[in-house]
């Protein structure tokens, strides 16, 4: 159950191996917490990501849950799994995703499938899924980290900015669909994030780290925001962006 | 049925409930035909501070409304000096039919409009704890409604188990749905109060104390400064009071009765309003709107007893954030622990501006009461302040530490372990409640987050 200082009893990561998840978890550790779990596919790895937090915070259970991020038909059973573990579900940080930056699709499409189904078919499944449970609780928060690489696809990685664009516009049509429910999404698009994700990439202009998006996330969460950006003028950057005629958009080296 | 939003009086951790409203007993135990697997509540007046009267994705039973006082469920016998009533009556209307009559509740917390129900479960105190108790101790005999829909008399003679259990139970046993509660005759219905400016804690203290002249007053209660610090640290206004007899006031009608004019609060406060700047002033008028010598006056039942419901939704104050109240109690010999914690809040430049303190009475035999021999602190502070779960967390363990507990009614933020370690006879409440629902049917968000009932 949550309480009235806006803390959270039972908290679950999805991907529970993400830099932006796991400093969102580092951040929402506060005395109230009681249950943490988190569902990646690689446990053993998840595991030592949280070993400083358990440290920390003796008083905190952790659970491990094994997943397939591409399987969208399994997502019933996975929320069903963590219903196990912890009951009611709080909040839920949805941050599995694939980038798969510089692949040639031309000449080998054969990553799209998995990474339509991580990014999005995956996703929505899972959200639905979360969204059904959540809507017998009578309340709950869903966290989605999505991207401003969907606000605009961008010619660099159009695959990817595309499932984002498709999940961001899901998420926030679902917020809708749950009102009056007592159940919300909150969707966190940041801008170039530097993370094991990122890595060796070429940074762009208003990057950030995960800290930052962590803080502004938690910061969020309670409250009934819809959307953040994070840094927050990544927003007023968008909306110039995405109105930009399309000779001017393709002109831009982006 | 209707799905609707819910929170209690500080308006913070809203969830979504199947709410029903039912007033009479056959419709309350038809709206339990219906609960689903999340289990139901009953909820009267909203006034607990935080999730005592919700539950989240079950059913909420709502049994009372404030406009209900017109021709209220009441029969009282003159010559016992005890009502009859139905739980969903409320304090205000009893005093609308007793005052006039020369008769006053035996306890009154700082609103009135609870109702009887919620007084029980929550075993309210009121400025007289340390003279005659909380409001369980008052009721003579009462009707409870199981989950399993018996219906089962209970007193401190036929049952006292489950009767002691329902006292302070947090509406988790069952549904009261009548009580009979003793009345306390007055002759008039003004309070003499005696009205005095203390500077610092040490002197509220010592005037507060058992060994002083606080039993000489029915009525004792102390506003506290949380903001002022070094030598003016917790000072205070001290209000002690009587029920005025009939040679002390000259009056036609000396037992007239007239709940105020009400003012609203504006439909629309922003977060921040009430800040660390706006209740230091108020709290400095407050302190220097007192009299510096002791003075002694005569003042109105509501003016005493119910000053913050002349503003109706006093708690849309805080903006929509909401805000908390906090309130525990440490034994009587601990009064450095309420000076830590006062000056922790200071420090940490939390503005409170209903900060209370009370010397309270022996405890009753109901294992989840709250009151206990010792000194109880009241603050409220807004819900959004930054930091405010690590602060609330040290303070806690102080006065966990000390041997002291926290308010059910007012908790809204506690772990499961403050009850366990504030509450030793938690256990025993626990099987017996399990005695009284063993279907595990009574939930609230309360009972979610403190793991009171088993289950979801």
């Amino acid at each position: 159950m949550k309480n009235g200082v806006g803390v959270h009893q039972n908290i679950v990561l999805f991907g529970g191996t993400s830099d932006i998840g796991v400093a969102i978890l580092r951040e929402i550790l506060q005395p109230g917490v009681a249950r943490v779990v988190l569902v990646s596919r690689d446990v053993d790895r998840a595991q030592s990501a949280t070993e400083e937090m358990s440290e920390s915070y003796p008083e905190v259970d952790f659970f491990h849950i094994r997943w397939d991020a591409s399987d969208a038909s399994s997502m019933q059973h996975v929320v069903s799994e963590v219903v196990q573990a912890v009951s009611d579900i709080d909040v839920a940080i949805i941050a599995q995703g694939l980038l798969n930056e510089g692949r040639d699709y031309f000449a080998d499409p054969s990553g799209l499938v998995e990474m339509a189904n991580v990014n999005f078919t995956g996703t929505m499944s899972l959200m639905y899924a979360l969204g059904g449970h959540m809507r017998t609780q009578g309340y709950g928060k869903m966290v989605l980290l999505s991207s401003v690489a969907g606000e605009r696809v961008r010619r660099a990685n159009p695959a990817y900015g595309a499932t984002k664009a498709g999940i961001d516009g899901f998420a926030l049509a679902l917020d809708h669909e749950l009102a009056e429910t007592g159940v919300s999404v909150l969707i966190v698009r940041p801008g170039f994030v530097d993370t094991k994700m990122t890595a060796g990439m070429k940074k762009a202009p208003l990057s950030t780290d995960a800290e930052s998006v962590a803080r502004a996330t938690v910061r969020a969460i309670s409250g009934k925001t819809k959307v953040i950006w994070v840094p927050g003028a990544l927003r007023w950057l968008f909306l110039v962006l995405k109105n930009l005629p399309l000779p001017i958009w393709r002109r831009l080296p982006l | 049925m209707p799905h609707k939003r819910l929170s209690g009086w500080g308006r913070t951790a809203w969830t979504v409930a199947d709410v029903v409203s039912a007033r009479e007993p056959d419709a309350i135990a038809h709206a339990l035909t219906e609960v689903g697997p999340r289990g139901a509540i009953a909820r009267g007046l909203g006034r607990s501070y935080g999730a005592a009267a919700q539950n989240a994705g079950g059913t909420v039973i709502e049994i009372a409304s404030e406009t209900d006082y017109e021709g209220a469920d009441i029969t009282f016998s003159p010559e016992t000096g005890i009502i009859d009533v139905a739980s969903s009556v409320s304090l205000d209307a009893i005093l609308r039919f007793s005052v006039p009559r020369g008769w006053f509740v035996p306890v009154t917390p700082g609103t009135r409009f609870v109702t009887v129900g919620g007084a029980i479960a929550s075993d309210v105190h009121g400025k007289n704890h340390h003279v005659d108790g909380s409001f369980g101790q008052h009721v003579r005999s009462m009707t409870v409604l199981l989950s399993n829909g018996e219906v089962v008399e209970l007193s401190p003679h036929q049952n006292p188990e489950w009767f002691w259990a329902t006292v302070g139970g947090m509406g988790l046993t069952g549904i009261v749905l009548r009580a009979q509660v003793a009345l306390l005759p007055i002759e008039t219905s003004q309070v003499l109060v005696e009205t005095e400016r203390l500077g610092n804690f040490d002197a509220v203290c010592a005037a507060m104390s058992a060994d002083g002249d606080d039993d000489r007053y029915r009525y004792s209660v102390c506003w506290v400064d949380l903001l002022a610090t070094g030598a003016s640290m917790g000072r205070g206004v001290l209000t002690r009071g009587n029920h005025a007899q009939l040679s002390e006031v000259s009056s036609d009608e000396p037992l007239k009765y007239d709940p105020r004019l009400r003012v609203s609060a504006p439909g629309w406060v922003p977060n921040g309003l009430l800040n660390k700047l706006s209740i230091r002033a108020f709290n400095e008028v407050w302190y220097r709107k007192a009299p510096s010598q002791r003075h002694v006056g005569c003042e109105s039942i509501p003016a005493f007893f119910h000053p913050l419901d002349g503003v109706t939704n006093w708690n849309r104050l805080y903006g929509n954030q909401g805000f908390i109240q906090y309130q525990f109690i440490v034994p009587l010999d601990r009064t450095d622990v309420l000076r830590r914690v006062i000056e922790t809040f200071s420090e940490a430049g939390v503005g409170s501006f209903l900060a209370v303190l009370k010397r309270m009475g022996p405890q009753n035999l109901a294992p989840m009461s709250f009151p206990t021999e010792g000194w109880t602190l009241t603050l409220d502070m807004a819900a959004g302040l930054k930091g405010l779960p690590e602060l609330l967390a040290r303070v806690d363990a102080m006065v966990l530490d000390a041997g002291g507990r926290h308010y059910l009614a007012k908790d809204s933020h506690v772990a499961p372990s403050a009850v366990r370690r504030g509450y030793p006879r938690l256990d025993e409440w626990l099987s017996v409640r399990e005695a009284m629902d063993p279907a595990g049917m009574w939930r609230s968000d309360l009972s979610r987050r403190l793991g009171l009932v088993q289950g979801a």
